[in-house]
């Protein structure tokens, strides 16, 4: 752990801004700048992400969870000392500093997180109507960012929350159907030979993660996974 | 881990009821040992469907499989979690974790611990602190929780248990697909609680009431 | 291979146009690829005249694509499904990154669920007028008749569109048209379009047909013999040099906004691919044409790193305000007497008030800004003048009325998210304090030159997306940008790149070959150069000096003077940047430095490009405006008989004059009309 400081700070700059302003300084400086993943800067992308003050992607006093690049430095204390670490998760090694690897959220994806519908083969859109609710409720687990705060924040390191929200945006839809249970075993075990570890259900994935994906996306996915123990094509 | 977990919250539910029998005299109890065992007149629980003596080792069986399975499955768990962490924060906020879901590991392994010593006490009777009784449960229990210290051991002990439930019960619907909404969650944490409470009760009120002599 | 134009020795115009030192004037090009006929049948005439690609040879020829968003991850998971070899790069850590994902309003199509008199010629006559009758029919045509299978194609993938009670899907109307026909996923429509383009990219990756490479930055592009053969891309975490190989290269790299430094952009979006693309050979359509959105949330001070973009729907119940007296400006808003307001859009344009089009409440709210007359905190500039002063860059949206009219509940029903939204990162609350907006850049109309085949003048190179020129002409409508990114990345590119690809495979090429040689040399040249200058300026700030000059002299409001001037600072900053640079670190590592530091020396290249296309088009035309070209009530002029053309200019070296290549534009199934608002 190194400790810097960082002057002129404004209020109003986000967190990844006063982190610019101190590798401005590093760098007039002569000193190797610190290292840190972000794009966006308006907390879609899911790039960005450290953990600050010991929670995932830090928000002071704030009830809604947030992104990095979407905390201001309003949140802190003026002469506050910050604790900035990267995510820590043996599927996410570190690269440098503050950025890690993520591209085990990718292989979970690749493992059946899609809908194998080939350019040109789509039926009209309208041909299968999706009831509100159900649209609803997949897109709430649609808006996952993968941006990985919900594996930084359990203290299993498990990434049930993003694979669970996968499932049930799929789930959800009459076009996932087909592949649904195929699909839920298989996003699985990719999860596990990705060495994350394992749900015990304590909470502290939904609690931090900016999109507010819902915590009851991880019984979906207990309930296909023990439905697929039933079904031909689950096998 | 859902389902043996479950299986053990239902045992402890009997045998709570059980112990309430502590209430109604020495003969109901001794009674309800017996037929427990095959020994009473009628060839206790289950006969003539089972041999007598049999259901109590099928019995015995299924928990200890049980017990077994869900250490088993807690150490996979466990070791999976200490491989996916190899690192740990220099600063942790915890947020949304209970003190419960927080000690399941250790206290697990703690509640197992005292889990033997209450084998060896009460069904092996070789480590009876006050004993011997002659073959009367009833009296070995008057005898042992007369013993003021083994109350406290007791109710130390059950609360771990019902601490691990408190979680554990609800963690298990969970599991299992319950959690289906916020209003679900609020639910099945409220059953949580409920169970962890009846059990506590239920298995402390009796211990107490021996040591305070209203029952003897 | 058919080129588009036949090579010319550069000539000066006969007709010396605007800024004529800055540049000279070649040959006409013309696209060759669209087939003759009615405009209708222009695209399956096309598909069935391209020449075809057995499927058992496809696995035998090998594409490259750069970029995962829209139109490079549509490209990707589409060739790979048709059975090609593709490698897909990019240089964020995951495709789910690229910036498409931030785009929020909603995707046009012309579905006419609505019966509302949509069909595929109103969405093309829409968005040919919308680009200001700069855009080129033939392409905007097929934009308009695949629009409708892309919104098929996502709800097969399972993109989650906002649906109905009946389940069937919702429209509203978007961007000025009068049809509903965007269709959108609450405000996060782009990321929901992307996320079902990486899960379709990712099964190909699967299934072993592409070749996903994260954080590799393409810095350069490989010609052999003539045609695009391959890139040299640099991995971003160990910095390692390495070209690749193919029969054809797609870029699908994006805009180029962030030559403001300041922009809606993420902040990794560059123009380095095409750039490199550009000094390879590549024409650069239009790169003057760029949109400023006019209700984005203002700079905060000097260290701001971008700007966020609030939906325009805001202007249809806020009021806009300055203060009358410049002295009134750091005073609480509340305090200032309705007397002392100056409500500056209703006043200048009493018949549209607020509604203005998005270019002239831009240009106005510069204006008051200049004027003294801004908001907010004053943030440090470099003035005409070559000082620095401090102003402020703001004007209020007030929604004071329309909180009296509709309760704060009416208020917050419509535009609850975007007051949550402000309140987070300004900190104030709009319910209670007026909101401050001010424009930003948020798309680029420019881009490679690429024919109706979406292929650029060099052979085997193609250029999908927001990185090339087509389509929207001199600006874009809302909701088709991301109709354009899965147009071209679906069903056009797929169904084009055939028919040069019916004439690979090519000669297998490796490092030995003296074009990869070339390639490889120039980027580890650049890289050494850059560590070694070790000067005492961080790259940031020539970033952000050459975002000022950009903002200032091709922003909003183009004039000549200013354009000449700009070239001029930003020649004399590309100077200061090679003698002064400080880039820390070496190539050989994780170096975010160092990737800025190459971002911003093409940046700085494009820049220039910029001010002589502004230069040159002395007229007034959707994104851009020249002071010298309006009408008597402000707004722009466009001049038809001089500048019906888009200008696609060809590199010659750095600081040296561009040549001019026009292509004609014809409308034949469009009536040319003066845009007009009343």
């Amino acid at each position: 752990m190194v400790t810097y400081q960082v002057r002129d700070v404004s209020p109003d700059m986000s967190f990844l801004e006063m982190l610019d302003l101190l590798n401005e300084d590093l760098t007039v400086k002569g000193e190797e700048p610190v290292a840190f993943d972000h794009d966006c800067r308006e907390g879609i992308c899911g790039m960005c992400g450290v953990v600050i003050n010991g929670t995932a992607h830090g928000r002071g006093d704030s009830p809604v969870p947030t992104t990095t690049c979407q905390l201001h430095m309003r949140s802190f204390e003026d002469g506050a000392t910050i604790d900035v670490e990267p995510w820590r998760a043996g599927p996410f090694p570190v690269i440098k500093d503050l950025a890690v690897d993520r591209s085990a959220f990718d292989r979970i994806i690749q493992a059946g997180g899609f809908i194998s519908a080939n350019t040109g083969a789509a039926p009209d859109a309208h041909a299968a109507p999706v009831g509100k609710l159900k649209a609803d409720r997949a897109f709430d687990a649609a808006t996952c960012i993968g941006c990985g705060a919900c594996v930084a924040a359990c203290p299993n390191s498990s990434a049930m929350l993003f694979t669970a929200a996968k499932i049930t945006h799929l789930a959800m839809l009459p076009q996932g159907q087909p592949e649904r249970f195929l699909r839920v075993k298989s996003m699985l075990a990719q999860h596990d030979e990705e060495g994350f570890g394992g749900c015990t259900n304590i909470g502290e994935c939904a609690e931090v993660c900016p999109k507010q994906i819902p915590f009851d996306t991880i019984s979906q996915l207990n309930r296909d996974l023990i439905s697929s123990l039933f079904k031909k094509d689950g096998k | 881990m859902a389902v043996t977990g479950l299986i053990l919250i239902a045992f402890l539910l009997v045998h709570m009821f059980g112990n309430l029998k502590m209430f109604i005299g020495p003969e109901a109890f001794n009674h309800y040992a017996e037929w427990l065992k095959g020994e009473s007149e009628d060839g206790g629980i289950l006969y003539p469907l089972v041999p007598k003596g049999w259901f109590i080792w099928i019995f015995r069986v299924v928990l200890l499989a049980a017990v077994v399975l869900h250490m088993y499955s807690a150490a996979t768990l466990w070791k999976r979690a200490l491989a996916a962490n190899p690192s740990t924060y220099a600063a942790k906020r915890k947020l949304a974790q209970t003190y419960s879901a927080r000690t399941m590991r250790w206290g697990g392994i703690i509640l197992a611990g005292l889990l033997i010593f209450h084998l060896a006490q009460f069904t092996v009777h070789a480590a009876l602190v006050a004993g011997p009784y002659g073959g009367s449960p009833y009296a070995m229990v008057i005898g042992e929780f007369g013993i003021w210290w083994m109350v406290i051991v007791y109710a130390i002990w059950m609360l771990a248990v019902c601490m691990h439930i408190r979680h554990g019960f609800w963690s298990a619907f969970a599991t299992l697909g319950a959690n289906t909404s916020a209003t679900a969650r609020a639910v099945l944490n409220g059953c949580a609680w409920a169970v962890a409470l009846l059990l506590y009760i239920g298995f402390m009120i009796m211990p107490v009431a021996v040591l305070f002599g209203w029952i003897h | 291979m058919t080129t588009t134009t036949e090579k010319p020795a550069p000539t000066k115009a006969a007709k010396p146009l605007p800024g004529a030192d800055f540049f000279t004037v070649g040959a006409d090009i013309k696209d060759t690829k669209a087939p003759s006929g009615p405009i209708e049948q222009k695209w399956s005439k096309r598909k069935f005249e391209a020449k075809l690609v057995n499927p058992a040879n496809r696995r035998k020829l090998t594409v490259i694509i750069v970029g995962t968003g829209l139109a490079g991850g549509a490209a990707a998971a589409s060739l790979g499904e048709a059975g090609y070899n593709v490698l897909n790069f990019c240089y964020q850590d995951s495709p789910r990154r690229a910036h498409s994902i931030a785009a929020q309003g909603g995707i046009n199509a012309a579905k006419n669920y609505r019966n509302d008199n949509d069909s595929t010629h109103r969405l093309f006559y829409d968005t040919v007028k919308g680009g200001d009758y700069r855009a080129r029919e033939t392409n905007v045509y097929r934009l308009a008749e695949v629009s409708a299978n892309i919104i098929d194609q996502c709800v097969a993938q399972g993109v989650p569109f906002a649906r109905e009670y009946g389940g069937l899907l919702d429209n509203r109307s978007f961007g000025g048209v009068q049809v509903q026909r965007t269709f959108y996923a609450r405000g996060q429509t782009g990321q929901q379009l992307l996320i079902g383009a990486y899960q379709a990219l990712e099964r190909q990756v699967a299934a072993g047909t592409v070749k996903m490479h994260t954080r590799h930055e393409m810095l350069e592009l490989i010609v052999a013999d003539g045609r695009a053969r391959g890139i040299v891309t640099r991995d971003m975490v160990t910095g390692q040099i390495q070209s690749w190989f193919a029969d054809a290269v797609v870029l699908a790299t994006g805009g180029y906004g962030n030559v403001f430094f300041l922009s809606t952009n993420a902040m990794g979006c560059n123009v380095t691919a095409d750039w490199r693309a550009h000094r390879k050979g590549a024409y650069f359509g239009n790169p003057c044409y760029t949109q400023i959105h006019p209700t984005c949330i203002p700079v905060h001070g000097e260290t701001q790193s971008k700007l966020t973009l609030m939906s325009e729907s805001l202007r249809n119940d806020g009021r806009i305000w300055v203060p009358k007296r410049a002295e009134d400006c750091d005073k609480d808003p509340r305090q200032i007497a309705e007397a002392d307001r100056d409500y500056y859009l209703e006043r200048i344009y009493p018949a549209f008030g607020n509604l203005v089009p998005r270019d002239i409440a831009s240009r106005q709210a510069k204006n008051m800004c200049d004027e003294g007359r801004g908001v907010g905190p004053a943030v440090k500039e470099i003035g005409e003048d070559g000082q620095e002063r401090q102003v402020r860059r703001g004007v209020y949206l007030d929604f004071a009325d329309a909180i009296s009219r509709l309760g704060k509940d009416g208020v917050a029903a419509r535009y609850g998210n975007l007051f949550d939204m402000y309140a987070q990162i300004t900190g104030e609350d709009p319910y209670e304090t007026p909101m401050r907006i001010y424009p930003a850049v948020h798309y680029t109309m420019g881009g490679l030159w690429v024919d109706y085949d979406l292929s650029s003048n060099v052979p085997g190179l193609y250029v999908t997306g927001e990185a090339n020129f087509s389509d929207h002409g001199a600006n874009r409508l809302g909701a088709s940008a991301l109709m354009q990114g899965l147009a071209d990345g679906y069903f056009v590119l797929p169904n084009t790149i055939n028919d040069y690809l019916a004439g690979a495979p090519f000669d297998k090429l490796d490092d030995t070959h003296p074009a990869a040689v070339e390639a490889l040399a120039s980027v580890k040249d650049r890289i050494d150069k850059l560590l070694a200058v070790n000067g005492t300026r961080t790259v940031d700030s020539f970033h952000k000096e050459l975002g000022h000059i950009m903002w200032e002299y091709c922003g909003m409001e183009r004039t000549e003077a200013g354009l000449i001037k700009a070239i001029g600072l930003i020649r004399k900053l590309r100077e200061e940047f090679w003698r002064d640079v400080k880039v820390t670190g070496v190539n050989e590592d994780f170096n975010q430095t160092l990737e800025r530091a190459g971002r911003v020396v093409d940046f700085m290249e494009l820049g220039e490009l910029m001010c002589v296309d502004a230069l040159h088009r002395r007229e007034s035309c959707g994104g851009h405006f020249r002071a010298e070209s309006q009408t008597e009530d402000g707004e722009a002029l466009r001049h038809d008989d001089e500048f019906l053309y888009v200008a696609a200019w060809e590199y010659t070296g750095t600081a040296q004059a561009p040549v001019l290549h026009k292509e004609p534009l014809e409308y034949n199934f469009i009536e040319l009309k003066q845009r007009s608002y009343k």
